[in-house]
């Protein structure tokens, strides 16, 4: 028994059970302190199933071996011109989701091959180079979005060229749209069926992916590229195909969070996105080189959990509850990549 | 082999030196493309020099000693060391405490360093340990490192400030009573401290400078064997120092408006001492070890250096010199973003030192000091090449954060791609 709680305590983590500690912390204190706990739960899961596609865009990068991705600010990039070109074509509702999805998929598939070429010249620095590339990225298109030539008056400025910092969704019937698909309430929690039904349909795409021939050599590319090299599997070529399908999955991500938020944000808005995503999938136990689907479920709940949980809990204690959220956000985001990072065995040498 | 050995000899002497112009622009890409850059947005800006110089001084005056920071980790092969903002918040924590009690001007100064010395070698002691354990991702862990102490630096000075740690100070405090204000302005505090210590005339300056260089080459040339190399680079010197020296004495007869320019001088004898450190700390038995563990860890090992040790004691002397360096960062700014300032710190610190020729395996005092020059230059003249080409300053701006995060992603992957090739290559022989 004790061999056991050990061997789990090992694979677990310290750090990771610290994080639970402090999430069954807040949801014991939130009970207590008597928060409206089914308004708590409706805004949890919103924000969960929001960020989900998000997370399950680094699995594939960490499966093929190029690490967790912290360029997925590309495919972010790439989901936003696709729906601002959406946008500008004046679409309504489903049709405006789907084809901002469309339009952005030849940007991601092409930004990825890039990504991934990349990637495959950079081995052994992928990740600081990801951040690099994903940050350089947003501050060249903060340029573009100044001089985008789109006219539609919803996004442009009234006067002189380019695009707004955000762009409210509410006039194309886009905020909110699959949160409100066939949403219920149960005991006063706010169900949004489709949103959930949409983050799981992308987990499911993911799951059969991995299991077609193309997803296991993949990682088998990842997982040992001298073996998989015996066994006559390309490991550059998996890689690169595991860089377009997490730069599309980061497209997709960033038009369903855009949303449920109501708003595409430009300029700044996606430039430390990908380190909470990371973070996220790194909290649910994936490690530099192993991840799953449940990793990704597991920790989006569990991060945006805590987030969603200690706004009102901190704002019975301090007057900056704003701040004080934000600080645990950073301090939990950035311990767990460093504790991922110190888990790295005969990484280095 | 012999075929191609006959070629060579057989070449013309003038293919020779297209061969070493050739190496000599591929070597040094990064660094010309930048004074390109410079010379056309200072074409395109239609800058005043004199508007220029000034704000080009100032600017190397209180960016050099960072960026000299950085060199240190590099000659232990610990790459890029963007964990200097923990000393850049180190000294951002002592100053705000010191403004708090209100010691003021140069003996305010000398109170920060002296009270920022142990807490940012700790700091550096702890950046070493946690490098210990993240060997060959040292980069990216001093990056996440930065972020996360942000966070508890935000906290300590955010919600336990006014509180749990006593203070009262209406100017520095938020209104509630908790938490430290978003800007904080030194004027009238520690503003100048140490720039205001003495000023000169920039000629003049420029003077003293080439007699201390003409004296110093005399010196140095009449301890050396005074012949063929040391004989030109006596002369190479003499010429240069003579050249500042007349040049200087030009601008003050030409009664020219560069003559308002006042250089701090206690700044810049503050930077040149760090440089002469650093020279002779090279030399030492301390520096040795820490080229040979940069060279190669496991030799270093198996000739009895203690790997581990060295690479801590050059974090900890790259955190304090950062946090010394943010000192006169502020001391010159005045005003400065309580919860941001310390962030762009590392990466403009970083992209200064490639830009001036530096990777992230090897490190030279000149290029920081170059690489300072350019990318301020850069700096200041982007915004308003900015705004003659497109009517929007903003687009420079975006475009200078643009070449900061671009130049170190390239450098990254140019040592990446070069590391790749030689181990290939040793793999091949």
């Amino acid at each position: 028994m004790l061999s056991l709680l050990k061997s789990f305590y090992t694979n677990f983590g310290l750090p990771r059970l610290i994080i639970l500690g402090f999430f069954l912390l807040l949801c014991f204190m939130a009970v207590v302190l008597d928060i409206n706990f089914p308004d708590l739960m409706s805004s949890s899961l919103v924000r969960i199933a929001m960020n989900g596609v998000l997370v399950l865009a680094i699995l594939p990068s960490i499966a093929c071996g190029t690490g967790p991705n912290f360029g997925v600010s590309l495919g972010i990039l790439c989901g936003l011109v696709g729906g601002l070109i959406s946008m500008e074509n004046q679409f309504d509702g489903y049709t405006n989701f789907m084809m901002a999805i469309i339009f952005s998929l030849p940007f991601a598939v092409i930004v990825g091959f890039g990504y991934g070429w990349l990637m495959n010249k950079v081995k052994g620095s992928e990740m600081m180079f990801a951040m690099f590339i994903g940050w350089s990225a947003v501050s060249l298109m903060k340029i573009f979005w100044l001089l985008a030539p789109f006219n539609n008056p919803e996004m442009a400025w009234p006067i002189g060229r380019g695009v707004r910092v955000t762009i409210s969704l509410v006039n194309r019937g886009l905020a909110q749209l699959l949160n409100s698909t066939w949403s219920f309430t149960v005991g006063g929690v706010v169900i949004p069926t489709g949103l959930i039904l949409f983050f799981l349909f992308c987990c499911l795409l993911v799951w059969l992916f991995m299991r077609t021939k193309t997803g296991v050599a993949m990682q088998a590319a990842g997982d040992n590229p001298r073996f998989a090299t015996a066994a006559g599997i390309n490991v550059d070529g998996q890689r690169i195909i595991g860089s377009i399908v997490s730069t599309i999955l980061g497209a997709v991500g960033i038009l369903v969070y855009a949303q449920s938020f109501g708003f595409y944000q430009l300029y700044e808005g996606p430039h430390f996105m990908p380190m909470i995503a990371v973070a996220a999938i790194l909290i649910g136990g994936a490690s530099i080189k192993k991840a799953s689907i449940a990793n990704v479920i597991i920790g989006v709940v569990l991060f945006q959990g805590i987030l969603v949980v200690a706004m009102p809990v901190f704002n019975i204690f301090t007057q900056d509850m704003a701040s004080m959220a934000e600080i645990s956000r950073v301090v939990i985001q950035n311990g767990i990549i460093l504790y991922a990072l110190t888990q790295i065995v005969s990484g280095g040498d | 082999m012999s075929k191609k050995a006959a070629d060579i000899h057989t070449k013309k002497p003038t293919s020779k030196y297209k061969k070493a112009v050739v190496e000599f622009l591929t070597k040094h890409m990064v660094t010309i493309m930048f004074i390109v850059l410079s010379i056309i947005g200072l074409y395109l800006s239609g800058m005043n020099s004199t508007l220029y110089l000034t704000d080009i001084i100032s600017r190397v005056s209180r960016n050099s000693f960072l960026v000299l920071a950085l060199i240190i980790p590099v000659i232990a092969g610990m790459g890029l060391n963007f964990s200097i903002v923990l000393g850049a918040m180190a000294a951002q924590a002592i100053i705000i405490f010191v403004t708090d009690w209100g010691v003021v001007g140069f003996p305010g100064i000398l109170l920060c360093i002296v009270l920022v010395t142990p807490l940012s070698i700790l700091l550096g002691y702890m950046t070493g340990k946690l490098f210990n354990r993240t060997k060959g991702q040292e980069m990216i862990t001093g990056l996440i490192l930065g972020f996360f102490a942000a966070g508890i630096y935000w906290f300590i000075f955010l919600q336990l400030v006014g509180g749990v740690i006593p203070m009262d100070n209406e100017v520095l405090l938020l209104s509630s009573g908790v938490g430290i204000r978003t800007t904080i302005d030194l004027t009238g505090g520690l503003r100048y401290g140490l720039d205001d210590v003495y000023r000169l005339s920039l000629p003049i300056m420029i003077v003293i400078i080439g007699g201390i260089m003409a004296l110093y080459q005399g010196v140095s040339f009449i301890g050396s064997d005074k012949e063929g190399d040391a004989k030109s680079r006596f002369y190479f010197g003499i010429v240069l120092a003579v050249a500042f020296i007349v040049g200087g004495i030009i601008i003050i007869s030409s009664g020219s408006m560069i003559n308002n320019i006042r250089v701090p001088v206690a700044t810049w004898i503050a930077i040149a001492g760090l440089c002469i450190f650093l020279t002779f700390f090279s030399r030492t038995k301390l520096g040795q070890d820490m080229r040979t563990v940069g060279q190669d860890r496991h030799i270093a090992a198996v000739s009895g250096i203690e790997v581990d040790k060295v690479r801590i004691i050059a974090i900890i002397f790259s955190t304090v010199f950062a946090s010394w360096g943010h000192i006169i960062f502020l001391q010159n700014m005045g005003a400065w973003s309580t919860y941001g300032s310390h962030e762009q710190i590392g990466f403009y610190a970083i992209a200064a030192i490639l830009i001036g020729g530096a990777t992230v395996s090897k490190a030279t005092i000149g290029q920081a000091l170059l690489g300072v020059f350019l990318f301020h230059t850069l700096f200041i003249v982007a915004p308003a090449a900015g705004r003659e080409l497109y009517g929007d300053a903003q687009i420079g701006e975006y475009f200078r954060v643009f070449v900061a995060y671009g130049v170190i992603g390239a450098a990254l992957a140019l040592h990446a791609w070069k590391t790749r090739l030689q181990s290939k290559q040793k793999l091949g022989a």
